[in-house]
């Protein structure tokens, strides 16, 4: 019988779980709602939701996830079938699988474009598109297919660098989870900060590269995302801000994803999950405020002026007023492949960890081998992207399985695990398990905040945000044949894999019965 | 960048710098950080049962 899977080391599952966590979202998306929140009052509601949600929430998933690993189970349908009393139990675990598979599907196609940006800088060409933002938007949209839907399928580059992405997650997954992921992510995360340190070294020394625009420089850049707003207190009242800052604790640190959940199955049952699950917390923060916090915004600042940020997202300034930075500045072509091969770093450990536990249930729901569940993962992914790739137009496809999947299916699950690890496990047992093998103390204020506090705060966050965001969605479903195709597409994947997990669950009620 | 942009920039990146910092400390302080907690696999294990197949065969 094959050997369980483990991870090789400590600090190897921390790097896994941190690069988990560092995306795209660190370097893009929250400088851009950093400062469109106004900087620093955002960072009040940013650290309360880290400490009331992020952290509480990672340490309930790596309990739960190390929990289910000692009783023999890795994916997210398996543990829950042995966390909950009833057989249905299982049936909220397909949540955990839907949602790291789907996010894959249109995850991996923009982690392709960073990959092609840094091909583009090295070789010259992005430079050669000109100093006007407005031509790499140009470039950006025909890249991707955004006016035309079948616009980017075939022989396009934006199809070559997707096929070429893909083979490296499946040729990392395929090596298994400690000469795979392990492997690729010790060496991965530390070369992604130290670009991400360089980077931010050129960025603090750019000066004030426009002389007719003396008050575009780097002091000013970081006061535009950093400067406290003169009412404070004003400020604080905006609502959407604290909903904006708690989603992006929630999205950046990969809780309520089913991640963390599988990873932490994986350790064995003295492991510790308190200090791993915090260090891992942290390294991501780092990536997010010290680094993503000081690049984006401060350099699109000194060459562009508060203009050319604002209104942008984070696809424009990721791929439109980035790369025009860049070829304003000297060596640009230079710290743009830096900038853009950091992206795609941080991009491809947080893919990776979005196939592991999908490979988890093939293998141990259905009995497959790594060879058949790589290759049926990858078709059925494969599949999925290229529906995304196809209805490009608008990001349409894109942008309907982002709010679907990648946020409401993620309050879901998150408030799931917070409710099973507190209420159905119990807090009792929840804090003991917690604490076996644990390298530091948690403080019990976090015993009150995981039982009461977390999951109150995302009930309330999400129906704030649903009740902003569902009737457009839904009234849009009904208006536009693509989006509801999607969902329909959406609805198929959940009953498919419902299946499968039923199936599994037949399996491992004849183990239990077969278990001496 | 006024006093506060300040303020808010070396509390946010600082404490932040010093909490990762403090966490790893934690974790190499510990002796075993780096610690092999299972035998590496070598390759996957449907390869390796085809190639002990493989094996036997010849």
């Amino acid at each position: 019988m094959a050997k369980p899977e483990q991870w090789g080391s400590r600090l190897g599952v921390i790097l896994a779980v941190a690069g988990s966590a560092v995306g795209l979202g660190n370097f893009l998306r929250f400088p851009g709602k950093a400062a469109q929140y106004g900087g620093a009052v955002f960072l009040i509601p940013y650290f309360i939701s880290l400490l009331i949600l992020g952290i509480p929430l990672m340490w309930a998933e790596w309990t739960l996830g190390r929990y289910g690993g000692k009783r023999g189970y890795n994916s997210s349908p398996g543990i829950f079938n042995v966390l909950g009393p009833k057989p249905y139990s299982k049936f909220f675990g397909v949540i955990g699988l839907i949602i790291p598979v789907v996010i894959y599907m249109y995850y991996v196609f923009i982690e392709s474009w960073c990959l092609g940006y840094a091909w583009y800088f090295l070789n010259g060409k992005m430079a050669s598109i000109g100093r006007d933002v407005g031509a790499y938007e140009t470039f950006f949209s025909n890249y991707v297919g955004l006016k035309e839907n079948g616009f980017a399928l075939g022989m396009s580059p934006v199809m070559f660098f997707l096929v070429i992405t893909f083979i490296v997650n499946f040729w990392v997954i395929y090596r298994g989870l400690s000469r795979g992921i392990e492997l690729f992510c010790t060496y991965a995360l530390p070369m992604l900060i130290v670009i991400g340190i360089i980077v931010v070294v050129r960025v603090l020394t750019l000066g004030t590269p426009d002389a007719s625009h003396q008050d575009w420089n780097v002091s000013n850049g970081l006061g535009y995302l950093w400067n406290p707003p003169k009412n404070l207190l004003a400020a604080l009242s905006n609502g959407d801000m604290w909903l904006e800052a708690a989603g992006q604790i929630f999205f950046s640190l990969s809780v309520g994803f089913g991640v963390v959940l599988n990873y932490a199955s994986y350790l064995k049952k003295e492991d510790d999950v308190v200090l791993s699950g915090m260090t891992a917390a942290s390294t991501n923060e780092f990536c997010e405020v010290c680094l993503g916090g000081l690049i984006a915004v401060t350099a699109a600042f000194v060459f562009l002026g508060p203009a050319g940020i604002e209104g942008k997202g984070t696809f424009g300034l990721g791929f439109n007023v980035l790369p025009c930075i860049f070829a304003h500045m000297p060596a640009g072509s230079f710290f743009g492949f830096l900038f853009f091969i950091l992206l795609f770093l941080a991009a491809i450990t947080s893919s990776l960890s979005m196939l592991q536990p999908a490979i988890a249930f093939l293998e141990e729901g259905l009995g497959l081998n790594r060879r058949a569940s790589v290759s049926a993962l990858g078709m059925f992914t494969a599949l999925g992207s290229l529906f995304v790739v196809y209805f490009s137009e608008g990001f349409a496809a894109l942008d309907t399985m982002d709010f679907w999947v990648g946020s409401v299916l993620i309050f879901i699950f998150a408030t799931i695990i917070a409710v099973y690890f507190a209420w159905v496990l119990g807090i009792g047992k929840g804090w003991e398990e917690m604490h076996e093998g644990a390298l530091m103390k948690v403080p019990r204020i976090f015993k009150f905040i995981l039982r009461w506090v977390s999951p109150t705060y995302l009930l309330v966050i999400f129906v704030y945000w649903s009740w902003k965001n569902f009737p457009a969605r839904l009234k849009s479903i009904a208006d536009d044949k693509i989006i509801g195709l999607t969902v329909i597409l959406l609805l198929i994947t959940v009953a498919f894999v419902a299946l499968l997990v039923s199936v599994a669950g037949r399996r491992w009620a004849q183990r239990k019965e077969d278990a001496p | 960048m006024t006093a506060g942009g300040w303020l808010a920039i070396i509390l946010a990146v600082g404490g932040v710098t010093l909490w990762v910092g403090w966490c790893f400390y934690k974790v190499f302080s510990t002796p075993d950080a780096s610690r092999m907690t299972a035998e590496p696999t070598i390759d996957p294990p449907d390869a390796r049962k085809s190639r002990e197949q493989g094996e036997r065969e010849d």
